[in-house]
């Protein structure tokens, strides 16, 4: 036990110092392309399960449909929960291919459409595993998006597989802009729980109003960019606050992405790696 | 097949499940550890060192299939291996309130075990978010989930028969 302890503390020291690059990080990637397939197969086979899981969670959630749903027998149930299934998939990836072709994507930007492999894990990890890697052009820092908005960003790459930090985790920080009053600011996670995100540091002569929509504002400063493409939608403000005391506005935001379920994304390559930042 | 064989296949499904399927199954803002039960389970069936080798294994095969810092659910559930073994070994293993009893108390260790890793490692992390919002519904699910596993553990990994005691004894003078 002792010999495991000493081999787990020396495991997490070099993985620590090394931070995604070494020797023990190819290993890793390794180790990881090795249980990708094992990983896909687990997802493929619990998705079934998964989407049953999530129908009786929706009607918890939604009493008004539940007593909709109670009225059907077992089979159109059953059915139900299959057309959903496909459903679902069909939006997510159709939302993705009219987000590559819409206005809003882009142009220095080639996307890679992946499946998500890993969920967050806990408390301790707001960060999904996607299913492209290094080989298939995946650089880290690279922005992440779903169809609906900027999701997060890819911090570690393996052969086949990314890290993708989601914005709600703690140390995620988007350079953000109101579309409508210009007025700019940062976007972080917020305090209540996944699904809140707050746009901080916003001077408060600066004019925000419930409702307005937050891009990412895609600064570029001589050699230096953000790393974040402008005009990638993040979501929209539900309140705005401020005391006398503060120095800035309180500006919380719904984000457009679903962070509690999301199985399909973009992960966006610089087209153009010489003139990245 | 050997124990050890199924111990590891055992360990292995549980931790590609667990990454991939179950720590997505937020019920009440939290997710049960498939993983970290069926090693509470093995290790309360097989004994000390083999939990803490089947904590160590799976520990491993979850940071490696996440892409997270290598070492640290291998730490965590070595020493959560060991500690389970070890109540098996002395006191717990033909209690019938072992099972549970374990599921409790080390869900609840490894939970602030791993706050105070990560805590350890820099991470920004709320404690109210990690030991209560989602410790405290996952441990409630670990035990629903914690009978049916034990069981098929038990299934699996069939208690070997006791050994034949001699019914009578010659002495040869």
């Amino acid at each position: 036990m002792g010999v495991l302890v000493l081999l787990a503390l020396a495991l997490i020291t070099v993985s620590y110092r090394q931070d995604g690059g070494g020797r023990l990080s190819s290993a890793e990637n390794a180790a990881a392309a090795v249980l990708r397939p094992f990983q896909v197969a687990a997802e493929r086979v619990a998705q079934p399960f998964r989407d049953v899981a999530s129908w009786f969670d929706g009607l918890f959630d939604a009493r008004s449909d539940a007593k909709r749903l109670q009225a059907e027998n077992e089979r159109l149930r059953q059915q139900l929960v299959q057309n959903q299934s496909a459903a679902r998939e069909n939006a997510t990836l159709r939302s993705l291919l009219d987000y590559q072709t819409g206005p809003s994507y882009p142009k220095d930007f080639d996307g890679l459409t992946a499946a998500v492999i890993s969920q967050p894990a806990g408390a301790f990890a707001q960060a999904v595993v996607v299913a492209v890697g290094a080989k298939d052009g995946v650089e880290p820092s690279a922005p992440v998006v779903t169809g609906d908005g900027l999701i997060g960003l890819v911090t570690r790459v393996g052969t086949r597989t990314s890290r993708v930090t989601l914005l709600t985790d703690e140390q995620s920080a988007v350079s953000a802009l109101d579309v409508k009053s210009g007025a700019s600011g940062i976007v972080r996670h917020g305090r209540g729980g996944r699904s809140t995100l707050v746009l901080d540091l916003v001077p408060k002569e600066e004019e925000v109003r419930v409702g307005d929509t937050i891009v990412t504002s895609g600064w570029r400063s001589n050699r230096l960019s953000s790393l974040y493409p402008p005009h990638i939608p993040i979501g929209t403000v539900t309140s705005v606050g401020q005391t006398d005391t503060d120095l800035y506005k309180q500006v919380q935001v719904a984000p457009f992405a679903d962070f509690t379920s999301i199985d399909a994304v973009i992960v966006l390559v610089r087209k153009d790696v010489e003139n990245a930042p | 097949m050997s124990n050890g064989v199924r111990t590891a296949l055992l360990v292995f499904v549980a931790a590609l499940l667990q990454a991939s399927v179950f720590s997505s199954v937020v019920i009440a803002g939290g997710a049960p550890d498939v993983l970290l039960v069926t090693l509470i389970s093995i290790a309360l069936l097989r004994g000390s060192v083999p939990g803490a080798a089947a904590g160590f294994a799976g520990g491993l095969i979850v940071d490696v299939a996440t892409l997270g810092t290598l070492g640290v659910n291998a730490l965590l559930l070595t020493v959560a291996g060991y500690w389970a073994g070890r109540y098996g070994e002395t006191t717990g293993r033909d209690r019938l309130h072992a099972p549970l009893l374990s599921i409790v108390v080390i869900t609840l260790l490894v939970g602030v075990g791993a706050y105070a890793l990560y805590f350890l490692l820099g991470e920004d992390v709320s404690a109210r978010h990690a030991l209560v919002t989602t410790l405290l519904p996952g441990l409630g699910l670990n035990l629903i989930v914690g009978g049916p596993i034990y069981g098929l553990c038990r299934w699996v990994l069939k208690p070997a028969a006791p050994p034949i005691r001699a019914q009578e004894v010659e002495v040869v003078v």
